[in-house]
């Protein structure tokens, strides 16, 4: 199978995955979540992944993200197969390669949004020093750099979905995965925090989000439709054909 | 993560729930500090006895031969008492006959004692003093010595030479702003001239050892400490510990023939000795250290409960932040190290206030009753050990349950 838009090379895919099932065994019912996903993402792509619920966006979003492992497929994640990892290895994968960004931010409420965007960091083994230094860089970089010791409490949502945001990409993620990033902010807010994942984007920051908000998915480059465990369209979007 | 990291993890989150920590950490705080102080009694006594009781009152590598012991330990029934009244009495010739046994280097008194009352022109009278009589070797024997004056000679106690030397307090009470030397000192009449007076030792279990006199034994004395031709005892002092057993077993065997004992008849006599008396020491201790041993480990069984059930909780509220953390990167060790470092850190510390608190309540103890402690610095070790050791075991279950949550449910937490 070919990417939609031939011209990337298959060399560049960030993310190549081949007929992706996952089951869950309720009970007696097995519920077939995922029935078969072949997908490709080349690298400084930004990619919607919509669909209505119940059609495997959440397992599809926790499979990308290591979170989750796929019960057949194959996933190749920047050139390694991650399916049949372990617990620690995809761990390791999580630290290294993904950047996610939650609908509720999921910052650590009583640690300062410095020491939030350094978890990534202490988990990686990094020194305290350079820690400190790359977190405020991260911070600095999503608008933050005023605001860094401040606990997640005394910043407004925008505020702390940018510090998610910092954190996400604190460790040069290969992906940024954002699940619903405006689910939970208002509409100027969410173009804001939109503003910021375009401005990533644009440096190189390859950028796969989920949503079920057509609106928010224009602002990718391409939308990929999921319906029943399948993909159902996988298309341009006309932002990206206007560029 | 590396253990610093840890640790400084587990601070943050002690001083975010200060009150619930302070709480968590009280059954461990109170054991460890009932240990510290426990251990500190048995310790202090254990030095006391060993040093004042033993050492100076008794003599090193010294024992006695007496008609029964002195030093008992538990109940003597009415019977025994009146089967050692029978015992032949300890006469002067079996002493004669012990000092022909002896080998070189060994040092050998006859010992009396008496409670008497002493009068002089410089003072209205005082406390009773303990009269000792004795040979000379006596004072080599325990190890005295005099800070003014002199002790008698073995000729001032062949002649029987009526000289005195006397203890530090008998000298402040009976010769108050005298210089006592060479001054008389009366005992039911009979004049002693005061030749020395002897180093302070304090006093062993309530008995001053200060207000004693030694006169020597031949001299007029022994009309008040000898009156029934019964020894209080022949003090004996082997050439080394290692010599102790060998003069013990010559001495038993001297006096066996004296009193004509057949083979497997018991001794009617006793060689007491610092290692017997302190057996009785020894017995008392093993139930003191019982008793600091058993009580803080219930009290630290019931800590690691509370601290195990604290743990439960915490990861329970904190399903969430350990989903966030998981998403992150952390590796099941990970977060299996933050919960066991969290909860070591909680009761190390707990710990360590009880052994500040338990250090405290020793040097009460010591000021407000006649107990002597002393901290042994094993003990403080011993504490905090206990205290990271706890933590660990009391930590590893919800440590482990932590480290196990799928990061998907995790997140999905309130």
């Amino acid at each position: 199978m070919s990417t939609p838009h031939g011209a990337a090379h298959a060399a560049d895919a960030v993310i190549r995955i081949r007929d992706l099932r996952r089951e869950y065994v309720m009970g007696s019912e097995t519920i077939q979540a995922l029935r078969g996903v072949t997908l490709e993402v080349q690298r400084n792509e930004y990619v919607a992944i919509m669909g209505p619920s119940g059609s495997g966006k959440s397992t599809m979003m926790n499979t990308l993200g290591c979170l989750d492992t796929p019960t057949s497929g194959e996933y190749w994640l920047n050139g390694q197969e991650v399916s049949r990892l372990s617990d620690d290895a995809l761990a390791r994968v999580r630290n290294k390669e993904i950047g996610f960004v939650f609908q509720t931010f999921n910052l650590l409420p009583r640690a300062s949004a410095l020491h939030n965007v350094e978890l990534p960091l202490v988990y990686a083994g990094v020194t305290a020093k350079e820690r400190r230094e790359r977190a405020a860089q991260a911070l600095e970089r999503v608008g933050l750099g005023q605001r860094m010791h401040h606990k997640p409490n005394e910043l407004s949502g925008g505020q702390r979905q940018r510090v998610a945001i910092a954190r996400a990409l604190v460790n040069r993620p290969s992906i940024l995965l954002a699940d619903e990033p405006t689910g939970n902010l208002d509409s100027t807010t969410s173009e804001e925090i939109m503003r910021v994942f375009g401005e990533l984007h644009r440096q190189g920051q390859t950028v796969i989000m989920v949503t079920h908000e057509p609106d928010i998915a224009a602002f990718a480059e391409r939308v990929v439709v999921l319906r029943d465990g399948r993909v159902e369209s996988d298309r341009r979007t006309a932002r990206e054909a206007a560029a | 993560m590396s253990f610093v990291e840890a640790i400084r993890l587990a601070l943050s989150q002690l001083r975010a729930q200060l009150l619930k920590s302070f709480f968590t950490l009280i059954g461990v705080t109170i054991s460890v500090m009932f240990l510290i102080a426990i251990v500190s009694i048995v310790d202090g006594m254990s030095a006391y006895v060993e040093d004042a009781f033993a050492g100076k009152f008794l003599g090193v590598n010294t024992f006695n031969v007496r008609r029964f012991p002195d030093f008992q330990t538990g109940d003597v029934t009415a019977a025994e008492w009146r089967a050692w009244q029978r015992r032949p009495k300890i006469r002067i010739e079996d002493g004669l006959a012990i000092r022909q046994s002896l080998p070189e280097g060994a040092r050998w008194s006859l010992h009396d004692v008496r409670w008497l009352a002493p009068t002089t022109r410089y003072s209205s009278g005082g406390p009773q003093v303990l009269a000792n009589a004795s040979t000379a070797g006596y004072f080599r024997i325990k190890n005295l010595t005099v800070t003014g004056g002199r002790l008698f000679t073995e000729q001032e106690d062949q002649i029987g030479a009526p000289v005195v030397v006397i203890g530090a307090d008998v000298a402040k009470d009976y010769f108050p702003g005298v210089d006592p030397i060479g001054k008389e000192l009366k005992i039911d009449g009979y004049p002693f001239r005061v030749i020395g007076i002897m180093e302070k030792q304090g006093s062993v279990f309530g008995l001053n050892l200060d207000s004693q006199l030694w006169a020597p034994f031949n001299s007029p004395m022994s009309r008040f400490t000898h009156a029934r031709e019964n020894l209080y005892g022949v003090v004996i002092q082997a050439p080394s510990s290692a010599a102790t057993d060998e003069v013990k077993e010559a001495v038993r065997e001297v006096m066996r023939r004296r009193h004509h004992l057949r083979p497997g008849e018991p001794d009617d006599f006793v060689l007491e000795s610092s290692a017997s008396a302190l057996s009785a020491w020894d017995k008392i201790k093993s139930y003191l250290v019982l008793a600091g041993v058993v009580l803080p480990t219930i009290g630290l069984v019931v800590g690691a409960i509370v601290i195990m059930n604290i743990m439960l909780v915490a990861v329970a509220e904190r399903t969430r932040e350990i989903g966030i953390r998981k998403s992150l990167g952390a590796r099941r060790r990970d977060i299996l190290a933050q919960f066991l470092v969290e909860s070591a850190t909680l009761s190390t510390i707990g710990a360590a206030i009880g052994v500040a608190l338990g250090y405290g309540l020793s040097h009460l103890i010591s000021a407000l009753s006649p107990l002597p402690t002393h901290v042994a610095p094993w003990s403080i070790g011993l504490a905090v050990a206990i205290g990271a050791g706890v933590g660990i075991v009391a930590g590893l279950y919800p440590a482990s349950r932590a480290s196990r949550l799928d990061p998907i449910i995790a997140l999905r937490a309130d």
